[in-house]
């Protein structure tokens, strides 16, 4: 019997160290990919529009890292966990690896992220574990200016010149097929809705589907219907573009191991 | 240490409303509502602090400046400890801090308008969706834009005045 629940403990644990990773890893590789705009965006204002985006994104990650070092036991922290992992032990969305492409698709993968990462904070502030529940509400806020900054960009420029409209269509196009893995259920989804500690990802997509209608709709933009789409990310299996993030994100911590100042 | 020598708690609170935010200066870390507690621990000053956002870079600085401070007061033991829930808002800035923001320039957050609420409001196509009307700090004109919807830090967003035609920063509500 003790043995069962001790065995039982275990796999919440893993799974829930698996889950904060997801958590974490989208928010750092994403964060990190809007900060290559820095310096390079289109106009002042954008530029330190998606710097600070990212600067919430980061600051977010140390959150979730953070926690999932605690939950996992082994004395690793939130930079032992983004600097010292490679590629096969990142757990976040195919999306949040994409490319940054022209500032239209920059644009569109936010706000395709942003709808899901809100609504997915949003259950989590249910969440049965106080920790989870408590860097929900805090980054929820945080959140919700994120995607009301991207939803007002893609019906602006969706709704804009034949040319802005052009190029969002295209990158809604290029990026959709990589929006159904939000929703897909891994083998430890089950585990950590049972223990009311985070809602199974299906139960975010109704609302998503709703939310990113009603933008794409206002963006005359019409929202992209089934078709094929990627998956493998939340397992570890990442497209060829997160071993160059990483490269560039982990270069120091790699040559220089323990550096710090 | 006797506990009759120790500072009193409205002593401590007192110094660190002298206590600056790093990057606006002119308010401090009380006025910003950031410090949620303080009290003793046996020989040790515990002040519990909430982080304002979660990258704020500030957050660091504004430690190092409450520790900093209290040991000019003669307080050596002091333990910082991060308290995230219930999670900042800009409701927690005081009436004085709001009147120090427009005097430094910064349009001061308009409560009850939380990015979150006017969102789904806006999706559901209801009046509270439509954008704000910041009143320009330095003219208090209403007819103002907004430029940005992040200005010098994440916690601003940039506005210009249509009348004085002045660009100012605006406190979001959070």
């Amino acid at each position: 019997m003790a043995q069962t629940i001790a065995i039982e403990a275990a796999v919440e644990r893993s799974a829930l160290f698996e889950f904060l990773l997801g958590m974490g890893d989208n928010t750092l590789v994403l964060g990190h990919r809007l900060s290559e705009w820095c310096g390079h965006s289109p106009a002042l204002e954008e530029d330190i529009a998606l710097a600070n985006t990212a600067l919430d994104l980061i600051g977010q990650t140390q959150l979730w890292l953070g926690l999932a070092g605690e939950v996992e036991g082994k004395g690793r922290n939130a930079d032992d966990l983004a600097f010292l992992r490679d590629v096969r032990e990142f757990r976040n969305l195919l999306l949040a690896e994409r490319p940054n492409g022209d500032y239209g698709r920059t644009l569109m993968r936010q706000f395709l992220f942003d709808a899901w990462h809100y609504l997915a904070l949003k259950g989590l502030r249910a969440s049965s574990d106080p920790r989870i529940a408590a860097i929900a509400e805090k980054t929820s806020k945080e959140v919700a200016y994120h995607l009301e900054r991207s939803r007002d960009l893609v019906i602006r420029l969706g709704d804009g010149t034949a040319e802005s409209h052009a190029r969002m269509k295209k990158a809604l196009d290029e990026l959709w097929s990589y929006t159904g893995e939000m929703f897909v259920n891994e083998a430890h989804d089950a585990a950590l809705a049972a223990a009311g500690l985070a809602p199974e990802p299906e139960s975010l997509e109704a609302e998503w589907n709703t939310l990113v209608a009603e933008t794409l709709c206002a963006a005359t933009l019409g929202k992209p219907q089934g078709g094929y789409m990627h998956r493998g990310g939340k397992r570890g299996l990442h497209t060829e573009h997160l071993g160059y993030v990483l490269a560039e994100m982990q270069f120091l911590q790699r040559a220089y191991p323990g550096a710090s100042w | 240490m006797a506990t009759a020598l120790r500072p009193s708690i409205e002593d401590v609170w007192n110094w660190l409303s002298h206590v600056p935010d790093p990057e606006i200066p002119v308010i401090s870390v009380t006025d910003l509502g950031i410090i949620r507690d303080v009290a003793w621990d046996r020989e040790a000053l515990v002040v519990t602090v909430t982080p304002t956002y979660s990258g704020c870079p500030a957050t660091a600085v504004i430690n190092q400046d409450i520790e900093r401070a209290l040991k000019e007061k003669g307080i050596e033991n002091v333990r910082l400890e991060r308290r995230l829930s219930p999670a900042w808002t800009t409701d927690w800035i005081s009436a004085e801090g709001r009147e120090k923001l427009g005097n430094y320039g910064i349009a001061a957050p308009i409560d009850g308008t939380t990015a979150e609420g006017r969102l789904m409001e806006r999706i559901a196509g209801l009046a509270g969706g439509a954008p704000l009307t910041v009143q320009c700090p330095r003219c208090n004109s209403g007819r103002t834009e907004k430029i940005s919807q992040f200005g010098s830090t994440p916690c601003k967003a940039s506005y210009r005045c249509r009348d004085c035609l002045e660009p100012f920063d605006y406190f979001k509500c959070i």
